[in-house]
């Protein structure tokens, strides 16, 4: 009966107090609830703490650092907006956005279209299929650091193999991550490389899904196969790409890693990426409250992306009644 | 999705069953394989080079042009990045670190889980919803006050720094849940009955039942934390406390021309995890997959 002490619950706060039913069943059943109650609150705590505590209390001292002037070590002062104000004249904070929106406005559509196409390619059964598949998603296990370290090996401008192979062909050495006007799009074609892989695997997980009768009744219609590609198949994909593409706008709009490894934002701040920026003014500049500002402009956006994207879904879902059972978007945003 | 599929995209309707029938006789395999082998090597060529090149010795990724492919096995990278390098220690500190955060998340999300989908309790829809919404906020809001809240435990430039923000995420909790409620009480509520206490009920009972949320768990939980970067490098400053992603960085900073040390310190960070993937692959892929696409 003692459920709760037994594994050491504390009492929780929401307890009723005791009650003066006669009943005695009822008054029994009542125990029971409680001591469901205790271990129920048992079985939460830890990971209530631990997930509430590292993430809506730094939310809102987030918001709170972002209205002052802080160092993270000696005692900082209230500056209301002014941090939200350098913001908007900072000609390094408009860089990173420029460079962000850049980097997820080409990652974003180019992972999915790749991601597509590829899954399309392989959604047949051929023989060495499965190592195909295995092949183009591994990349997605590599580690950023992983990546970037290697990347930074091949893409070297003296030492590195892409040069290298340039050189066989002909083709004059690149600068490649030290070129201002090449940096940005190295990182992203790096990310694509690892990226398209979970896509291609969200995709042909989809295309099992895709009605098999569906396709054949089309085909007997008449129906070629760009059509049935175009009117039959796609639609059965629209709710899994419309996950991908507010995970892939997540990740992409959070990129940092593979930034930090290999170019550190430069040359000429033209990798400075939102979160790059944020890191920098906390932990490098030490301007803490002006790096939480930073990181708000971005949630805020983020938010507004999530819903534009929500939105636009449910919108097309109404006009276009596709199927229900569409799925939730979840993850660790990390 | 056998014999149709032979066809290629462009080719015209009329013609295609006599194209078909030719090309089938012309090639003894299917022609995609044409565009799917090329392709799929571009994806593999550059970790066929990482490992290529950790092999290779100093002198011959030095030179102009550098050489694509090593004259013989050379273990001088290996031998420079066990030996004078902290490789082995940072090894061991991500082996620490996933190993607690994987068993943390598989007990406490079992834990949680459990609770959400079985008991009742006065505001757990409330504080389902809550944990739920806290998937959705980015890292970069929450990293400097976590930092502040490491600061203030003591725990900054110590292994406990990684663990505690990883012990248990809402993403086990939620997973959990849900494979939960997919699962018939019958059992449970008779060994209840019979006196087991709902701790026990969820270990010998339920858990067993659950192994696909708990390969879903482990799997994402040891991918997020082996791999991340950007918490280390906030959370630590010491060299004695890096892990391998952070030490791995530092080191190509540090070692800027001895490409075949780094790219053998390359080798050994990614190896674990092209290990187990090799190993696990169809739990790694159903798991990324069902992670996003169920709920």
């Amino acid at each position: 009966m003692d459920r709760g002490s037994r594994t050491g619950a504390p009492r929780p706060l929401t307890l009723a107090p005791a009650d003066r039913e006669p009943a005695e069943r009822r008054r029994a059943r009542r125990r029971r609830a409680r001591g469901e109650q205790a271990t129920a609150w048992a079985f939460i705590t830890p990971s209530v703490l631990v997930i509430l505590g590292l993430s809506v209390v730094p939310v809102v001292w987030s918001l709170l650092l972002s209205f002052r002037a802080d160092d993270l070590v000696t005692p900082g002062r209230w500056v209301g907006l002014d941090n939200y104000r350098a913001l908007s004249k900072d000609p390094g904070f408009r860089k990173a956005v420029e460079n962000t929106v850049t980097y997820a406005g080409l990652y974003v559509p180019l992972s999915l279209a790749g991601g597509l196409a590829l899954a399309l390619a392989l959604n047949r059964r051929i023989r060495f299929v499965g190592i195909y598949r295995t092949l183009v998603f591994i990349p997605f296990v590599v580690s950023a650091a992983a990546q970037g370290v290697l990347f930074s090996f091949i893409f070297d401008p003296q030492f590195g193999a892409a040069n290298s192979i340039l050189h066989k062909l002909g083709v004059s050495p690149q600068g490649f991550l030290t070129d201002p006007g090449q940096s940005l799009y190295v990182l992203l074609a790096i990310s694509l490389w690892s990226g398209i892989g979970f896509c291609v695997v969200v995709f042909l997980a989809a295309l099992q899904d895709v009605p098999t009768e569906l396709v054949e009744s089309a085909r007997l219609d008449g129906a070629n196969r760009a059509q049935v590609l175009r009117y039959v198949t796609l639609p059965t994909l629209a709710p899994v790409t419309a996950f991908l593409v507010l995970w892939q706008l997540i990740t992409a709009l959070q990129v940092f890693d593979l930034v930090y490894v290999t170019t550190k934002g430069g040359p000429l701040e033209s990798t400075t990426v939102i979160v790059y920026f944020v890191w920098e003014q906390a932990f490098r500049t030490f301007t803490a409250g002006y790096g939480a500002a930073a990181a708000y402009v971005l949630a805020v956006a983020l938010l507004l992306a999530g819903t534009a994207v929500t939105l636009y879904r449910r919108h097309r879902e109404r006009t276009t009644g596709a199927a229900p059972g569409l799925p939730r978007v979840e993850g660790v945003a990390r | 999705m056998t014999a149709s599929t032979m066809v290629t995209e462009g080719a015209a309707p009329a013609a295609a069953p006599a194209t078909r029938t030719t090309r089938r006789r012309r090639l003894p395999f299917s022609p995609w394989h044409l565009l799917l082998a090329p392709l799929s090597l571009c994806f593999a060529l550059p970790l066929v080079w990482l490992v290529l090149s950790s092999f290779m010795t100093n002198a011959e990724i030095n030179r102009f042009p550098p050489a694509l492919w090593p004259k013989g096995i050379d273990f001088g990278g290996y031998r420079y990045v066990l030996g004078n390098a902290m490789f082995p220690r940072w090894f061991a500190n991500s082996c620490i670190v996933s190993t607690v955060a994987v068993g943390s998340n598989l007990v406490l999300g079992a834990l949680g889980g459990y609770a959400f989908a079985r008991m009742r309790f006065r505001g757990s829809r409330a504080l389902l919803a809550l944990m739920l919404a806290t998937m959705v906020i980015p890292f970069q809001l929450t990293m400097i006050p976590t930092f502040l809240v490491m600061k203030w435990l003591g725990l900054i430039d110590t292994l406990g720094a990684l663990i505690v923000p990883s012990l248990v995420t809402p993403f086990a909790v939620f997973l959990f849940r849900q494979f939960f409620l997919g699962l018939p009480r019958e059992m449970e509520e008779a060994a209840w009955i019979d006196g087991c206490s709902r701790l026990r009920v969820l270990f010998s009972i339920v858990a067993p039942l659950a192994r696909p949320a708990l390969a879903t768990v482990a799997v994402l939980t040891f991918l997020a934390t082996w791999n991340d970067l950007s918490w280390p490098l906030i959370a630590i400053n010491h060299d004695t406390q890096y892990t391998l992603q952070l030490g791995l960085t530092t080191f190509q900073g540090q070692h800027h021309t001895q490409w075949a040390a780094v790219m053998a310190g390359n080798v050994i960070t990614v190896l674990p995890v092209l290990l187990a993937f090799l190993f696990a692959q169809r739990t790694f892929i159903q798991s990324l997959t069902s992670s996003g696409l169920k709920g």
